[in-house]
């Protein structure tokens, strides 16, 4: 059923917008490129479903989906319910990374734009942990290490855009960074989906450590999980999701942090379920968060992080004052 | 044979925390830990869970050294209660026992019906039944205790280790549940502070100090004016043969 209303949501996204296209046409492009015979759509509109629409929805959905997986990980690895990587500055150090490639062309062309990423986005998650647990590594400390580390990379980001980049540069970096799936092609699209689904299948795998974690690392351990080996194959595959797909996307904020609760409330803590419903739901947020984004001021477009804050931040504030519950 | 260490010691921040531990715990009784805070008992007792590393000495379960088992089968063998466990997530009381089967489904199994029943079977023991679809955020702490006992006993272990159970209960809840764990068919390990619920729950006493060993035997020899003055600096009256066969410890104002 969820899997349905995703393509569902993906097929009618797909027809709004400036120009017409219906969902039948949707599914008759489709059709004709996976060999099933002519749909009879006209080309220009076969070129909007299929190189420009197409590929940025389903990016929206990988995105949408890898980023709440992301977000329900680090929640449950590290006991606190405020983790995802933008919070806790993976997102931002993703940024740094790529930035020092495509201004500066560090690595002088060997290294991609990815792998900048993902380089950043790994030094950020090491900084932000061993921050955290030089100062205890309470669930508390680690957010206040990632806000650390969301500030210097985003002072360092800063730095690099307006000490060395010319104004075409400025205005792309910026745009990117504050997330936007405008660029999508194919490319994108195949890559970011198999990181994630090959990240999914990892996680779920792991689902019955994941809920041991419920009473912290020594109730994990005493459940017979090898707790070092799971904390770092989850972390090494969040920080892998996370660097590709801000690659890819950009940093977009509040998609990790607040649809793994959102996930919650429907299917109950149990990560064999949740990740799953995680995954879907964050698909389907994201597909229609980026309909909004790039259809409300048409022809302008808004950053799809810019909407996804504007729906975050309300809902971070509600959980922030749920925790505030007596035990 | 059950637990045992063997000159075990454990460091933290070059403190050294437990030293020199060599202990039996006999198969199917009730051993107390005992001691003053920060004398080392929960670390003791996460050595024995196979959740330390002891830096030195050796930790045995039935001979062999609990280090080179896989975690996996350690926890089918030991289960801990934990002081102060908490969650932040959302969860029902069965969510919680169903923790403790774990240790026996392998990664992609779901849940089966030997795991249906230890979960039925555990609640049923500590009479939680009526509370399985509870939240865990609603319990008084009594429950709680009580809950983490059945999780413990849905893990189907042969020894069960608890870090003072019995804290923040009221005396009713305390006898409650202490009485449980002995009825237990269990081998415990339960770190205390009371004394007197120490000599009438516990077979064999433990007393730590400093991280040391310092008295080992049956409550009627360890529990001694003496040694309370030695290792809780303060006075007490005890009663050799009190309610029950066993002695009865009475505080006197002022530090020894």
């Amino acid at each position: 059923m969820g899997l349905a209303a995703l393509t569902l949501s993906v097929a009618v996204a797909i027809t709004i917008g400036p120009a017409q296209v219906s969902v039948r046409d949707v599914f008759g492009v489709v059709a004709q490129h996976l060999g099933w015979g002519d749909a009879g759509v006209s080309r220009i509109r076969d070129g909007i479903v299929w190189e420009l629409r197409l590929p940025r929805t389903l990016l929206a959905a990988v995105c949408g989906a890898g980023l709440a997986i992301c977000g329900a990980i680090m929640q449950s690895l590290l006991r606190n319910p405020l983790a995802d990587p933008f919070v806790l500055g993976i997102s931002s150090g993703a940024s740094t990374g790529a930035v020092l490639v495509v201004i500066l062309g560090v690595g002088g062309g060997v290294i991609s734009l990815s792998a900048g990423a993902f380089l950043g986005a790994v030094v950020a998650f090491t900084m932000v942990l061993l921050l955290a647990a030089g100062a205890g590594g309470t669930p508390d400390r680690v957010v206040l290490a990632g806000v650390a580390a969301t500030q210097l990379f985003s002072a360092l980001t800063s730095f690099i855009v307006t000490s060395s980049a010319d104004a075409e540069q400025t205005r792309g970096v910026l745009f990117w960074l504050l997330g936007s799936l405008s660029g999508a092609g194919w490319t994108d699209v195949i890559t970011c989906g198999i990181v994630c689904g090959v990240g999914l299948v990892v996680c779920i795998a792991l689902a019955p450590a994941l809920d041991a974690f419920a009473f912290g690392e020594d109730a994990a351990a005493s459940l017979g999980i090898s707790v070092r080996w799971v904390r770092l194959v989850l972390l090494v595959v969040t920080a892998l999701i996370t660097a590709t797909l801000v690659s890819a996307a950009g940093a977009i904020g509040f998609v990790g942090l607040v649809l793994p609760h959102a996930a919650r409330a429907v299917v109950g803590p149990g990560h064999r379920l949740l990740l799953p419903a995680t995954a879907l739901i964050g698909a389907i947020f994201l597909v229609w968060v980026d309909t909004v984004a790039r259809t409300v001021f048409s022809p302008q477009e808004l950053p799809v992080g810019v909407v996804t804050a504007l729906v975050g931040v309300p809902a971070f504030a509600v959980i922030l004052s749920r925790r505030r519950r007596p035990v | 044979m059950s637990l045992a260490t063997r000159h075990a010691s454990w460091s933290v921040g070059g403190r050294q925390v437990v030293h020199d531990v060599t202990l039996d715990v006999t198969p199917g009784t009730t051993l107390g830990l005992l001691g003053p805070n920060g004398s080392g008992k929960s670390s003791l007792l996460r050595l024995l869970a196979g959740v330390r590393k002891p830096a030195s000495g050796r930790v045995l379960l039935d001979g062999a050294d609990l280090h080179g088992m896989r975690r996996r089968d350690v926890a089918r063998r030991i289960a801990v209660v934990e002081q102060h466990a908490q969650t932040e997530l959302d969860l029902t009381v069965s969510d919680v026992v169903k923790l403790g089967r774990i240790p026996h489904r392998s990664t992609w199994a779901a849940e089966d019906s030997d795991d249906r029943a230890a979960v039925a079977e555990a609640l049923a023991r500590v009479e939680l039944t009526d509370l399985a679809d509870r939240s865990w955020h609603t319990l008084s702490g009594g429950e709680r205790q009580r809950v983490h006992i059945a999780r413990a006993l849905a893990q189907a272990p042969q020894e069960l280790l608890l870090d003072e159970p019995t804290n923040h209960l009221d005396v009713h809840h305390q006898l409650d549940l202490l009485g449980l764990v002995r009825r237990l068919p269990v081998t415990s390990v339960v770190a205390l502070h009371d004394l007197n619920l120490a000599a009438m729950f516990c077979d064999q006493l433990v007393v730590l100090s400093a991280g040391a060993v310092v008295a080992i035997g049956a409550p009627s020899e360890v529990l001694t004016p003496d040694l309370i003055a030695e290792v809780y600096r303060v006075h007490a009256v005890v009663t050799p043969d009190g309610p029950g066969g066993v002695p009865a410890v009475r505080f006197l104002p002022g530090a020894a």
